[in-house]
């Protein structure tokens, strides 16, 4: 950052949410307004005959009860697959389907009459276990699918059977994650406004102001353009504010459409919980064929993912973990095969990490197993296996674009959590007193952005006023990571003019073009590529109209210290150049947009440049676990990230505690518990996120090399921090007791620790594949 | 019934004295600060103190408050705007991404270094322990609370 705006914990919306001014969609009123409420069912899988309405809508306080009937538009829709109903129609699909919407004068009367309306359905049998969905002759979730599958990706490269006949020593295993809830702390809210021009506003907690619009435009059978989506501040979203939330603006909407009057939709925990996508639950069976100097040969994967009622985005999360399957090594010979596959379960979506957590909590727990059997350190095998420079990746991409940092982040987090003497000091199930300590390690790479699941551009207006305050908008959300203030800084610096003179648009879809949605931390890479670009045609356009007055060409006038400048002194301030630029009938307004390079992907062999570019992560957890009571207690947490450039090193920060911290949640506490495709922890007393006095001092690392095909030099940082904590805390549980940990979360058994350390022998699967992981 | 919020002197109808109070604070009072998080006493974004000590509003009634100093987060700035130590230590720290927990988080903390204003990081853990939060893994949170007891022990 420039002299003008020292680096400092600064965000643009920091003191109104430490002053609780801040307002959040459910902290909105409007005159008229209304209270919605959902209704659902206790069914899992039925043949809906026939919502009853009248009693509640006979109830007091009530104005309207909603159901598919009442749909103008489309009430099917989805970002890949049109297959969510919005309102149940014919079919109830799972637990969380939602059958009416109750408006009334009050919460509590809309609350109170939901519980009268009542359903006539016939029980279907629920297929709940996705490789009973593949069997042939299972129940079919979505009819007209024709099948529970709802993708298959692949990779094919060289030739497996010949890599695992040159290899030496063979490990298979077969590993189990779980759903997660996103856990963000405001559950869904939305306001939605019929506005006099016939358009319909909405105010929402949501992280895809345009997928909204979409949402809503389809239910309620309107045009784009006829619908505005506002951002308000959110209360998290971490990639589980997309298509439910979308939804729940979308039924606000049509409550208001259908009323006439401006109608709020707040959820409960409980409902947030019951409905909302989680993220994929996978089981994967690896084998990984390896040389005695321990070099790998070969890997085959079979991943098959639980997509639940609805597809959602399944197939571009299964094609991250698809394309990212053997972590971030050389392997000469791989088939995956990855399915997706529908259940009767709550439907999975985007969550941070989005398709890596779970590979990554396997395959770096593999490679220490296949460690373990050659005889070599964990970081040994790394070191021989891991990319470099100029290598290739599983998919035939050549990484030569930007710095190949894996070795550098791996030796930082080796440095700072001093492994190696750590590592001497671990128990492998062997000790005098109760608590044994192990330290471990994981790392990764991780494909930027969107990659070939989408056309990837961003766009930023920059709006110099009058005066030489500046509004900026871009196609960015802020989801609280504080892409905003990111965004600001980067406008900052490449105009040299100080931050106060930036005000971030309050973002409409009506006036910003469609950016796509901020997941894949991609904010700060696609946003701020935008902001860069916009900067530089402002500053062209500046520089053309304010180089005779500096008395030079319009290629050496600068813009630095919150001025402009010619060669030798001559300066104008801001404010007098923004009147130069008005008395020359000029606006200082541009509009920048930043398009991702191309990538390449071949869906039938699973080849191609699947992402313009990668960061490296990796980190390390020093545990204790006691051999009396199975509890892991983890005393310490490093992380070393590649972020290409730091924007704004607090929030940096804030993104890797974070992560690490529901990295550890993953690894060890964190599963939604569903019970015949019921969902029991629905608030935070059945489901733990963790907590301060869970959480270790952490020690972050900020590793800059800056990426040449990113405009402002800076990657994305949301994820990757929020993908290696896990196996990291397995490969330390493991170094403590000696024992493999498979399913996530990791749950030590006192019991089992008793029979002392076990090995990584007898992993071999049985008849059905179902390998024991000690 | 009488209520001292942030200092001043409220009157409530009787009528509403068995009223959920995080309700109340949030649709009759407009004061949204509080925020409702789980509804169960679980995670602390609906903290306001009574008598400088922490309590879930969502799991008190309105009558719960009456004859008691009431501080919800809007009463912790000075009159005229200016930030308290506490807050401007959470804003120099970093310690607010989505700011869904920081009114409880900030409101706990404040309570917490009225009776300790000396201590350890383990001890200021265990203070917002109750309290959570799922974007910041509490690390900068603990560096502003921490920065802060500095204020509290003239
Ligand atoms: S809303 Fe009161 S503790 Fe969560
Ligand atoms: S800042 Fe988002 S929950 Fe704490």
């Amino acid at each position: 950052m420039s002299e003008v705006n020292p680096p400092r914990a600064w965000r643009n919306d920091a003191v109104a949410k430490v002053t609780g001014r801040a307002r959040y969609a459910d902290d909105l009123k409007f005159h008229g307004l209304l209270h919605a409420v959902p209704v659902y069912t206790d069914h899992v899988h039925a043949r809906l005959r026939g919502v009853d309405t009248a009693a509640a809508a006979a109830a007091p306080g009530v104005v309207r009860v909603i159901t598919a009937a009442d749909v103008p538009g489309s009430v099917t829709f989805g970002q890949i697959l049109q297959d969510y109903h919005m309102l149940a129609g014919d079919t109830i699909r799972c637990h969380g389907d939602v059958v009416a919407v109750v408006v009334a004068e009050t919460r509590a009367a809309a609350v109170a009459a939901a519980r009268l309306v009542t359903v006539a359905a016939d029980p279907l049998p629920a297929v709940l276990d996705p490789e009973e969905a593949l069997r042939p002759g299972a129940p079919l979730v979505h009819e007209r699918h024709g099948t529970n599958v709802i993708n298959h990706h692949r990779v094919r490269r060289g030739d497996v059977a010949a890599g695992f006949a040159a290899s030496d020593v063979v490990v298979e295993q077969v590993f189990r994650t779980s759903f997660i809830e996103h856990a963000y702390l405001e559950p869904e809210a939305a306001v939605a406004v019929p506005r006099p021009d016939g358009v319909m506003e909405i105010y929402g907690s949501m992280q895809h102001p345009f997928s909204t619009r979409r949402f809503t435009a389809a239910l309620l059978g309107v045009p784009l353009a006829d619908v505005e989506v506002r951002s308000v501040p959110m209360g998290g979203g971490f990639g589980g504010k997309d298509d439910t939330a979308a939804i729940v603006c979308a039924r606000a909407a049509l409550a208001a459409r259908l009323t006439g009057r401006p109608v709020k939709l707040t959820y409960d925990r409980e409902w947030s919980v019951r409905e909302s996508y989680k993220r994929h639950p996978y089981r994967l069976h690896y084998r990984m064929g390896l040389t005695r100097d321990g070099r790998i040969q070969a890997v085959a994967v079979r991943i098959v993912a639980d997509g639940g009622a609805y597809c959602s985005v399944t197939p571009w999360v299964t094609w991250r973990s698809t394309v990212q399957c053997c972590g971030p090594y050389r392997v000469p010979h791989v088939a995956c095969d990855t399915y997706g596959v529908y259940t009767n379960n709550v439907f999975t979506g985007a969550m941070r990490g989005f398709g890596s957590p779970q590979v990554n909590f396997c395959i770096e727990q593999l490679v220490e197993m296949a460690a373990e059997r050659l005889d070599l350190s964990p970081l040994e095998i790394r070191r021989r296996n891991m990319v470099r420079q100029g290598d290739t990746t599983i998919t035939g991409q050549v990484l030569d674009t930007h710095v190949v940092s894996l070795a550098q982040v791996l030796d930082r987090v080796v440095a700072e959590s001093d492994y190696e003497a750590r590592r001497g000091r671990c128990a492998h199930g062997r000790a005098d007193g109760d608590e044994l300590y192990g330290i471990g390690l994981a790392m990764s790479y991780r494909g930027m952005s969107l990659g070939a699941e989408g056309k990837d551009f961003n766009s930023a207006i920059v709006n110099v006023q009058f005066d030489g305050s500046i509004l900026l908008e871009t196609g960015i959300h802020e989801n609280g990571q504080g892409a905003e203030s990111a965004m600001v800084l980067l406008l900052a610096d490449e105009l040299g003019v100080r931050r106060e003179r930036i005000r971030y648009r309050q973002a409409s879809t009506s006036v910003i073009p469609d950016g796509g949605t901020t997941v894949a931390s991609r904010g700060t890479l696609m946003g701020g590529g935008a902001v860069v670009h916009a900067a530089r045609a402002l500053k062209e356009k500046m520089a053309a109209v304010l180089a005779p007055r500096l008395g030079c060409a319009p290629g050496d006038v600068a813009f630095r210290d919150d001025a402009v400048w010619g060669p030798g002194g001559a300066r104008l301030t801001i404010e007098e150049a923004v009147r130069e630029m008005w008395q020359a009938q000029e606006y200082p307004y541009a509009f920048g947009v930043f398009q991702g390079p191309q990538v390449t992907w071949d869906e039938a062999t699973g080849q191609g440049n699947a992402y313009f570019t990668w960061v490296y992560g990796c980190q390390a957890a020093e545990v204790t676990v006691n051999r009396r009571t199975g509890k892991v207690k983890v005393l310490g947490m490093w992380a070393a990230h590649d972020v290409g450039r730091a924007v704004n090193p607090p929030m940096l920060l804030g993104q890797f505690y974070g992560g690490m911290a529901m990295g550890l949640g993953y690894g060890l506490t964190e599963a939604v518990t569903i019970d015949a495709g019921r969902i029991r922890s629905l608030n935070f007393d059945r489901y733990r996120i963790a907590r301060a006095t869970d959480l270790p001092e952490m020690h972050a690392t900020i590793v800059e090399n800056p990426d040449p095909l990113s405009p402002s030099r800076a990657k994305g940082i949301g994820e990757p921090t929020n993908e290696l904590m896990a196996p990291a805390i397995a490969n330390a549980v493991a170094a403590a007791t000696g024992r493999r940990y498979c399913e996530q979360p990791v749950r030590v058994d006192a019991a089992e620790l008793a029979g002392g350390p076990a090995g990584a022998e007898g992993t071999e699967p049985d008849a059905n594949g179902e390998a024991p992981c000690n | 019934m009488q209520l001292t919020i942030n200092g001043r002197a409220v009157t409530v109808p009787d009528s509403d004295g068995a009223r959920n109070l995080l309700e109340y604070l949030r649709e009759d009072l407009d004061l949204t600060g509080a925020k409702n998080g789980c509804g169960i006493g679980q995670c602390g974004a609906c903290t306001v103190l009574l008598d400088d000590r922490p309590v879930r509003a969502c799991r008190k009634i309105v009558a719960d408050a009456a004859g008691r100093r009431l501080l919800t987060i809007e009463g912790l700035a000075a009159p005229d705007g200016a930030l308290h130590p506490l807050q401007q230590a959470f804003v120099d720290h970093g310690a607010i991404q989505c700011g869904f927990c920081t009114p409880g988080m900030v409101l706990t903390a404040h309570a917490f270094l009225l009776k300790n204003p000396s201590p350890t990081r383990s001890e200021i853990r265990r203070a917002i322990s109750a309290n959570l939060c799922r974007c910041t893994g509490y690390q900068q949170i603990v560096d502003a609370i921490e920065s802060a007891a500095s204020h509290y022990r003239r």
